[in-house]
């Protein structure tokens, strides 16, 4: 190492310059000074470079070394990824917490993955057998859940020559040797990968299957599929961050990768404490059991902040590629984007609008292009869905990080200030939020539910739209004097809007829903609007209506009917018709 | 790497530039970043700055205490070698300090075996715990509806002319961890304040002097005052000793530290001299783009972690420019602390006291520290019940106005009616008056039973029949 290194020579902050090694190339990840703190190569000029270091830099001097690595910044991949927390960089938290206590030090190499623990690997496939990049030759059962696939990485193909048994080994161990062109090459389950780059796939696939939140305004109304992209704008306390911790909580995802970006430390600790006792209504095994977290803390360096979503991006990739559904929360890319700013101003580089780089769009382009259902080169369909929340300064949604990530994202659920003060949650605005996978889903929804979802979803909306229209009426003259057959649409919104859209994530009955418990419910409310409408028709007054006691199961029924007994909402329907059959035989 | 041999007591006579509070050192040989540094006047008076930047052969610095009075060719600048530390100790507690951690109470200076860096270290998550335990503030609007837990970041956002001042000081006399609650004893000996007064008025410095006096705590409060006409850059270090006085005094030696920091808006100025200063690119209203960050800096500075009884509760002060919640300071710092108290002009002009305005106040860390086994159970649904009845208010109010209260709808004219009496009673109560947990939810179920029952479809039914009209 010693004999290429350079020589810093001006220090800003986490940039530093550094000359005298022509051996460092750019987007290498080099070391930086005696204590080794990790920084990557991101601009070189004839001999001087440009480094982002991801630790605190206090204290550098001049004249100090910088260490190639060889090695463009990169993330291990091997079983042991699931259930673990790791930094920016993909360092191990609680093997940092042994070392230096409950803060943070800084300037030590440490090793992603343990290489002490052994994993139990069962061989896939025996010698004499072709192989090639991404092809599984074994497997690791990692959690009660997840089923680890080692695959033949990246530039190596030829034919095995030897497989290791069933047996323990750790993950530098090796586990079986190619024979390629250039000779025979030894094969672990430990993989390094650059992070800046796109994991390859055999093709992308038609997205045809929701990603299902259990949310009812996500599902119902604004669905996401399985390899799409979704948007959650909103400024302080909308509820981004609760949004995202029940889609991870929730979602029928089967790897969840969590990246709290520039946020609360707290946040992280919840997640921490929490995920290992909640248990997946699918599996029924702890969530902790298929979720991998990366932290960087809003105090935590500001470089790395970057590092986060890539290492995150990465390793959702590699998780994909063993043919599993994964879904990718960062929270919030805007402060991934300020750390772009805030680097690209240290290096007083021409800034565009409101002082982001000129790059900030490609930047986000690259990484919502990572997101999408592929055939793996093993043959297995997998996916990345990504869900990016966006912390719009003073809840603009104008301002730019907003309004790109709009154009490389195709769900938008926008939080609303408002609904949160009053405390509808999720604050998700449905007049602005949209998804673009409508038609993706319909069939599925169909299939799975037996019900007509789109038409159903359709009518909701009209009622809700309509709603918006007659809100300008009341406001100016009061709901009274509208005719009676507005005030069944008023009604009916606010059915919507408070039996429907308003779910409370610390419900422990409303938290989540499946989708036959959301169609159920959707219908019973339209249901009530058409019965409501048919006797208003015949001269029923409004007021009659809004004392029925079947109001009251209605507005209930998200927090008194769990998913498994949903043959209690067969009861209120046949409640609701009753009411209105003796209604209506008052104006036969 | 706190110390860097190379630079300790290097001294360079004559600078080359001074712009606002930054100067410009060339020739230097080995200066390390982020190293602290005294300047050396003309007079043989000594300032204290830090390096901001290092080249090969300059350093550029920030002058804590301004650069007036300096010239380029009388100015002398050692470096230290190190970043700058600051003593911490027990015996800190009962004293008053200016805004670099100098005693102004004509005490002795302060016993102290240790030292600590101002800038901190940035808690493990996974050292940290959760927090979960609630405290009583006494105060309706807090309790009941953005209820505090220990070890919570929560800003008073505020504008001129509003008393967020006495309500810092009401918060700070009553504050109870919630199980010690419903006493007004004197607070266990494990109960500490630190103090941060950045560019606030003299008076506002004696009125919570004062209030610290009155409610018998001064002998557990460390102050640190950088007042109005102290020096602007100061005002950047200031918050940093007292959060690093803190951190010793809650994971050290086991303490409740209460932090109230006044007024963070004078800090973001300061910042942003510098920033200007320096022509770096700003972002929104010539904040640098680093602020988040800066401000991440001084709040993540809160909590509990393993292996410590202690804790750290901050209550920053901030008054909002134009009383505008979307400027940068509010925003931003919205963005990272778990929530907010918002003070309102209006209520103020109606002399309504505290003037919380719940609506855009919230309490994040609020869900896990109430309900069955804390407060009580309904305390969660109670909550949500009247921020959404109170929203309706704010309708009712803007339809009233146009067709006249007496047009209103039946159910409306008890939301109109609700409203009244929930500033009246409920938001409304005295600077002395200190109401219990279990007070302060009777006042709400009495309010809420204006409202027909059905009405509450927050609440379980159950709730409504044990609490409805019962008060
Ligand atoms: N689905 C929800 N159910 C119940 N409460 C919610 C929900 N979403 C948000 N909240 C409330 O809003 C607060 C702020 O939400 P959070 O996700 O932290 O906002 P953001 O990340 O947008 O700042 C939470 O502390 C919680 O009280
Ligand atoms: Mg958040």
């Amino acid at each position: 190492m010693t004999d290429a290194a350079a020589v810093i020579t001006w220090i800003n902050g986490p940039v530093i310059r550094a000359r005298g090694s022509s051996k460092i190339a750019m987007g290498d990840m080099v070391g930086v000074s005696d204590q080794n703190l990790i920084g990557e190569v991101i601009g070189l000029h004839d001999d001087e470079m440009t480094i982002q270091v991801f630790e605190e830099t206090s204290g550098l001097t001049p004249g100090m070394p910088v260490y190639s690595t060889g090695l463009p910044l990169s993330v291990e991949l091997a079983p042991g990824l699931i259930g673990s927390i790791f930094d920016g960089i993909q360092r191990p938290l609680p093997v940092i917490e042994r070392k230096t206590g409950s803060f943070i030090g800084r300037g030590f190499g440490l090793t992603p993955l343990d290489r002490r623990t052994r994993w139990s690997f069962t061989p896939l496939l025996i010698k004499g057998n072709k192989v090639s990049e991404g092809i599984a030759i074994g497997s690791v059962p990692e959690t009660g859940v997840i089923t680890h696939k080692i695959m033949i990485p990246h530039g190596i193909s030829g034919t095995l020559t030897w497989v290791a048994p069933a047996n323990d080994y750790t993950i530098d161990e090796v586990i079986a040797r190619v024979e390629t062109e250039h000779g025979e090459e030894p094969i672990t389950m430990l993989r390094r990968c650059p992070v800046r780059k796109a994991r390859s796939f055999k093709n992308r696939k038609e997205k045809n299957e929701p990603l299902l939140t259990g949310q009812r305004v996500l599902d119902t109304f604004f669905p996401l599929v399985k390899g799409g992209s979704a948007i959650i704008p909103g400024g302080f306390g909308t509820g981004k961050t609760i949004t995202q911790h029940q889609v991870a909580k929730w979602s029928d995802a089967d790897v969840v990768v969590y990246i709290g970006c520039g946020e609360r430390g707290n946040e992280m600790t919840e997640v921490l404490q929490e995920f290992p006792k909640l248990i997946d209504p699918r599996s029924k095994r702890p969530l902790m059991e298929r979720t991998i977290l990366i932290a960087n803390t809003s105090n935590m360096q500001v470089a790395a902040r970057d590092a986060s979503v890539y290492t995150g991006i990465t390793i959702a990739e590699y998780y994909r590629d063993m043919g599993y559904h994964v879904a990718l929360m960062a929270d919030s890319t805007s402060r991934w984007a300020e750390a772009m700013r805030e680097i690209s101003g240290r290096l007083e580089e021409m800034p565009a609008q409101e002082g982001y780089p000129a790059y900030l769009s490609s930047r986000l382009a690259e990484f919502y292009e990572r997101a999408g259902l592929v055939e793996t080169f093993n043959g297995d369909t997998g996916s990345v869905s990504i869900i990016g929340a966006v912390s719009p300064p003073g809840g603009d949604f104008s301002e730019p990080v907003t309004q790109q990530t709009r154009q490389y994202t195709r769900v938008f659920w926008g939080l609303d200030k408002n609904l949160a003060s009053a405390r509808h949650f999720p604050s998700v605005n449905w007049l602005n939020s949209y998804s673009e996978y409508l038609d993706n889903v319909t069939e599925w929804w169909q299939a799975e539910t037996q019900m007509p979802w789109r038409e159903l979803r359709a009518k909701a909306m009209q009622i809700l739209t309509e709603e918006g229209h007659l809100d300008q009426i009341v406001k100016l003259v009061g709901p009274d004097a509208l005719p009676d057959d507005q005030r069944v649409t008023l009604e009916t919104a606010r059915l919507l809007r408070e039996a429907f859209l308003q779910q409370n994530a610390l419900d422990e009955i409303d938290t989540y829903a499946t989708p036959q418990k959301q169609m159920k419910m959707l219908e019973l409310i339209l249901h009530f609007q058409a019965r409501a409408e048919a006797v208003v028709s015949r001269g029923a007054i409004i007021n009659t209506i809004q004392e029925l006691p079947i109001l009251n199961s209605l507005i209930r029924m998200k927090n008194t009917i769990p998913n498994e007994q949903l043959e209690r909402l067969d009861e209120i329907r046949n409640a609701l018709d009753e009411q209105f059959d003796q209604l209506e035989l008052l104006y036969r | 790497m706190k110390t860097t041999e190379r630079s300790a007591g290097l001294l360079i006579a004559g600078i080359t530039s001074v712009e606002g509070p930054i100067i410009r050192v060339e020739d230097t040989g080995i200066v390390a970043y982020d190293e602290f540094v005294e300047i050396i006047d003309s007079k043989n008076q000594t300032r204290v700055g830090r390096v901001l930047e290092v080249g090969e052969n300059f350093a550029v610095i920030e002058v804590f205490s301004g650069t007036s009075g300096l010239t380029t060719a009388g100015t002398s600048v050692r470096f230290s070698g190190r970043s700058l530390q600051v003593p911490v100790s027990r015996e800190m507690l009962g004293r008053i300090f200016n805004g670099m951690g100098k005693p102004i109470d004509h005490g002795p200076l302060p016993l102290a075996h240790n030292f600590a860096d101002i800038n901190g270290q940035p808690i493990n998550p996974t050292a940290r715990i959760y927090p979960r335990d609630y405290i009583q503030t006494g105060i309706s609007t807090i309790d009941a509806m953005n209820t505090l837990v220990m070890g919570q970041k929560v800003p008073i956002f505020s504008g001129s002319g509003i008393p967020h001042d006495l309500l810092a000081n009401q918060i700070v006399r009553q504050a109870r961890i919630g199980s010690q609650a419903g006493t007004n004893e004197e607070r266990d000996e494990n109960f500490a304040i630190v103090f941060a007064g950045m560019g606030i008025k003299h008076d506002v410095a004696e009125s919570f002097r004062n209030a610290f006096t009155e409610s018998g705590a001064l002998n557990r409060v460390a102050m640190f005052l950088n007042l109005a006409d102290d020096p602007v850059v100061e005002r950047l270090v200031t918050p940093k000793i007292a959060l690093t006085l803190a951190e010793y005094l809650a994971f050290k030696c086991d303490l409740h530290v209460l932090v109230v920091m006044t007024d963070i808006t004078n800090y973001c100025e300061a910042l942003r001299q510098i920033s200007n200063k320096r022509g770096e690119v700003p972002s929104r209203k010539g904040y640098p783009g680093y602020m988040y960050s800066d401000l991440a800096n001084l709040y993540e500075r809160t909590g509990r972690i393993k292996g410590s009884e202690g804790s750290i509760t901050q209550i920053p002060i901030l008054t909002m420019p134009n009383d505008d919640i979307t400027h940068p300071i509010p925003d931003i710092t919205g963005y990272i602390t778990e929530g907010q108290i918002v003070l309102s002009r209006t209520l103020t002009a109606q002399d309504i006291y505290p003037p919380v305005s719940v609506l855009p106040s919230l309490s994040r860390l609020m869900k896990d520290g109430i309900g069955e086994g804390k407060t009580r159970a309904d305390h969660p649904a109670l909550a949500s019940q009247l921020y959404a009845a109170y929203a309706h208010v704010q309708d009712v109010r803007s339809l009233a106005s146009v067709i006249g209260e007496e047009e209103l709808s039946s159910i409306d004219q008890k939301y109109f009616e609700f409203g009244r009496a929930f500033e009246k009673q409920f938001v409304n109560q005295s600077f002395s008056e200190n109401r219990s947990i279990e007070e302060t939810l009777t006042i709400a179920w009495r309010i809420l039973s204006i409202l027909p029952k059905t009405e509450l479809t927050r609440i379980k039914e159950s709730d409504i029949e044990k609490y409805y009209g019962t008060a």
